[in-house]
């Protein structure tokens, strides 16, 4: 995965820590996102769901509009990233199991407020009733990989 | 429901949408994309979050779906992202959170049965609402477009029942 200038076990042991680093640090960034704006509380989430608030529609606006511009420009200006071997991409099918995984998904969420975000990142407020969806969501992954052809 | 479109009707004041205010909403908005941003700019890496639920699996199970190359060679950096999301939630919580940790009112059945529904879910369709919802979007994909219509129709519709026939919610 790693490319690295010198290729030595201390070079690319370096490498590794800086890009771990930068991973660390960019999810934090996004805790913090998903912290500062609610939606870790799964009540903020079912009252956009339920129509009493619509301030999710804002969280997902921000989010998307800093994405899109970074997607479409990075790659213009830097041919691989400093800590990668190249630009990944999302890459979506258009499917059966898109929109049915899709549609089960939004039951789950429609039913108890959390996604996999805020189920991981709200832990770093103390909140262990989010346990329980973290555990649903593993199994229910589990559950998926089990069942699933290659 | 009826009652809350007549008030901000009336009002004609389009912040009485967000009685709870905006600003927080479009700042952690803001700090979300600046984190998805950053790992693409910095590493190249795309930040969908459910993927971590069937890649951290590969540590435990030898079944050959969980050891594909693509879960086995990224679940190194997105345990690291996952931890970076407690971190960041925790920074958040000792600088601006309340003095008690956070709680939710909702029971526990409720919490496990929707996880069970949401992991398996967003690993069959292959994204959340990180995945599809922000990532997808952010890269103009149509199927994640469909993708996110279709899980706000499911949401919708099983939040507005749930709260009807069962009375959930704060």
């Amino acid at each position: 995965m790693m490319v690295t200038n010198s290729g030595s076990a201390a070079g690319t042991l370096h490498a590794s820590l800086l890009r771990g680093f930068a991973v660390l640090a960019s999810g934090v960034l996004f805790g913090f996102g998903l912290a500062l704006s609610t939606m870790i509380r799964p009540e903020v989430v079912l009252g956009f769901l339920q129509w009493r608030d619509f301030g999710l529609m804002l969280v997902m606006g921000g989010a998307v509009v800093v994405t899109a511009a970074t997607y479409g420009i990075a790659p213009r200006l830097m041919r691989i990233p400093p800590l990668g071997d190249h630009f990944h991409r999302h890459v979506s099918l258009l499917n059966r199991q898109t929109l049915l995984g899709a549609a089960i998904f939004g039951v789950g969420w429609g039913l108890c407020g959390v996604c996999p975000g805020p189920a991981i990142a709200g832990l770093g407020t103390g909140n262990f009733d989010l346990l329980w969806a973290l555990a649903g969501i593993a199994l229910g992954a589990l559950a998926q990989g089990s069942t699933a052809r290659i | 429901m009826i009652r809350f479109l007549a008030t901000a009707s009336q009002r004609m004041d389009p912040i009485s949408l967000f009685p709870f205010g905006w600003r927080h909403y479009l700042g952690g908005g803001l700090f979300i994309g600046a984190g998805v941003a950053l790992l693409f700019v910095l590493t190249g890496l795309v930040g969908g979050m459910s993927t971590v639920f069937t890649s951290t699996w590969s540590y435990l199970t030898r079944q050959p779906f969980f050891q594909q190359e693509r879960f086995v060679s990224s679940r190194g950096w997105r345990l690291v992202f996952a931890a970076g999301l407690i971190l960041g939630a925790f920074v958040w919580w000792v600088g601006f959170g309340p003095p008690q940790p956070l709680h939710t009112t909702l029971p526990w059945w409720q919490l496990l049965a929707g996880g069970l529904l949401v992991g398996y879910g967003a690993r069959l369709g292959n994204g959340c609402t990180s995945g599809h919802g922000i990532c997808g979007l952010g890269s103009l994909q149509l199927p994640s477009l469909l993708a996110v219509l279709t899980f706000m129709g499911t949401a919708f519709a099983t939040a507005q029942l749930a709260l009807r026939f069962a009375g959930s919610g704060p």
